[in-house]
């Protein structure tokens, strides 16, 4: 490990811990947790029941993202594809209102593994279309991504008109992490598990990120590797975006952040990410829960425009690297 | 040895490459050569399992490369395609260390490391070992993939156009790279090139294509010929002898 590597950790070590006791204390009622037997048993059915697994939901949500945004990058070979720009997101929206369109009973586990394949056909219809385009400068491919995403989109709301499911539609396009209860953000822990899954074979998806020849050449087959990076990205967005909604931005900004910082060795970035997108996601929701108490803000609106400025600075810098 | 039988490329209703038979022995220098379009690039491509033939086959040592598992001949064969690679922030020493995934599928030994430093030492890299590949120029980075391919220990390398995009003084230390690595490292390179005279200047074997055929082959001075050159390139070429090569001069 790199000194400055060491630093980073550091930091984070010091600031998750402070971000989990803020984010477990913030909200229309702020509560000490490490008071928690002093506290009556209303209180302390808040900290249990609501606090706790918004905390955790946030730390897996945030990291999971930004874990599926580096690998959405080296499958695409392009800095600026992660699920919000691949049509990954748009697709697991459209596939959990048709499920909520035709079988509004089914249980959680099935919405997400109907999100899941939508989003898995709607990226590989991604890859295939930038496959055959070829084109030539790397930010086209997040464009063609927004193109197909606003599309699928425009499918997704007229349908959600038509049949008056378009407040359901709107809770899954804009992560909010308010409604998150005790026995109803447990499936992120599957999101957690494909994370673990993507360190083990780390190796594999770094060979595969620089491109078919080079990775075929090292012996890595390729399509297999991509068709199984997309299916973990696939159920990471999908459980994200029905538990919790959509996190845009995250895949992007962090993994690019952290590259800048310390290269693309994927092995070793990949804690830092996972942590560092935790943290963001964190610091985004909590702020949210502040500015405008004793109403929220969604984080996703939040994680958009902080992402957006913060994506922006990251852009400069890279033209400034590569010059 | 690699032998290709009976080869044949086709795109939709353009046939790239026709009916292409070739022996290619173990050890020494092959330089592929011909006009634009021939299909030299191509036919590097199926040579190397990137891509599929339309008909035919193409045997190393005897056993079909298209059927044999991909991990397998990466431990025979090794293939440089044109630099278009997308330009990751690694280090140029994490980059050659990619090399000896077909032997540790990630998981480095004492032997891989030992591997990795001699190919960095052999082009020279040592000194830019901790470089970001986005901070070198194009000829440095042709010289960290190159020393990727060359850690992979494989008897075959395959490069398409290493000279691609390098100034004469880079140009001319790759070949000696290529001609070195064929000497010290026993390894057959099979390079496609545009420049007659490299080829001719280092290798040991001349290939040259026209029209997705094999025009010829045979050594540098069996193609070395007015009457050989001047068709395949459609442009009077006259031979002046220098040195110990013949060299082609087309220039006016």
């Amino acid at each position: 490990m790199t000194r400055s590597r060491r630093l980073a950790y550091a930091a984070l070590a010091l600031l998750l811990p402070l971000l989990v006791l803020l984010s477990l204390a913030a909200g229309g009622q702020w509560l000490n947790p490490l008071g928690y037997w002093q506290h009556d048993a209303s209180a302390q059915q808040v900290l249990l029941i609501s606090r706790l697994p918004r905390t955790l939901s946030l730390l897996i949500a945030g990291a999971a993202m930004s874990i599926a945004g580096v690998l959405m990058q080296l499958l695409t070979q392009n800095r600026y594809v992660e699920p919000a720009t691949a049509g990954t997101i748009a697709s697991a929206s459209l596939g959990l209102l048709l499920t909520a369109l035709f079988w509004p009973s089914s249980p959680l586990l099935l919405k997400m593994l109907i999100a899941s394949l939508f989003a898995l056909l709607g990226s590989a219809l991604f890859i295939a279309i930038i496959q055959r385009l070829k084109l030539l400068s790397p930010l086209l491919v997040p464009v063609i991504g927004l193109m197909l995403s606003a599309v699928i989109g425009a499918l997704t709301t007229f349908i959600a008109v038509r049949f008056e499911l378009l407040q359901a539609l709107n809770a899954w396009l804009n992560g909010d992490f308010s409604s998150v209860l005790q026995g109803r953000y447990e499936l992120l822990w599957l999101t957690a598990a494909i994370a673990l899954v993507i360190f083990v074979v780390a190796e594999r998806f770094a060979v595969a990120g620089m491109g078919y020849d080079v990775a075929t050449n090292l012996g890595l087959n390729y399509h297999a590797t991509q068709t199984l990076g997309l299916a973990l990205v696939s159920v990471t967005t999908a459980v994200v975006v029905v538990v919790v909604g959509a996190l845009p931005f995250l895949g992007l900004i962090v993994p690019n952040l952290i590259s800048l910082a310390y290269g693309d060795q994927l092995r070793a970035n990949l804690p830092l990410i996972a942590l560092t997108g935790a943290a963001l996601t964190m610091a985004c929701d909590i702020l949210g829960r502040v500015l405008i108490a004793p109403f929220e803000i969604p984080v996703g609106t939040l994680l958009g425009v902080i992402g957006a400025l913060l994506f922006l600075w990251v852009l400069r810098q890279t033209r400034e690297v590569a010059r | 040895m690699i032998e290709v039988q009976q080869l044949h490329k086709r795109y939709a209703d353009d046939a790239v490459l026709t009916d292409i038979n070739l022996r290619i022995d173990s050890t020494g220098v092959v330089a592929i050569i011909g006009p634009n379009g021939a299909g030299k690039s191509t036919l590097l491509t199926i040579m190397s399992r990137l891509q599929q033939p339309s008909h035919g086959r193409v045997r190393l040592d005897g056993e079909d490369i298209h059927q044999m598992p991909t991990r397998q001949l990466a431990q025979r064969l090794a293939i440089l395609r044109q630099e278009n690679h997308f330009v990751s922030r690694l280090t140029v020493r994490e980059l050659v260390s990619f090399g000896r995934y077909p032997h540790s599928q990630g998981k480095l030994r004492q032997r891989d490391w030992q591997s990795i430093e001699q190919a960095l030492s052999f082009l020279d890299l040592l000194p830019l070992q901790h470089r970001y590949l986005d901070q070198l120029s194009g000829g440095q980075r042709q010289r960290a993939y190159v020393a990727m391919v060359l850690c992979q220990e494989t008897d075959y390398v395959l490069l398409d156009e290493p000279l691609n995009n390098l100034d004469i003084h880079h140009a001319v230390s790759m070949m000696k790279l290529i001609r070195r690595a064929a000497d010290e490292l026993k390894r057959t390179i099979i390079i496609v090139i545009h420049d007659i005279n490299f080829a001719a200047a280092y290798a040991d074997q001349i290939i040259a294509l026209k029209d997705g055929q094999i025009a010829c082959q045979g050594t540098p001075t069996e193609i070395m010929r007015t009457s050989v050159l001047s068709p395949i390139f459609n442009l009077p070429i006259t031979i002046a002898p220098y040195e110990k090569h013949p060299l082609a001069v087309f220039y006016r």
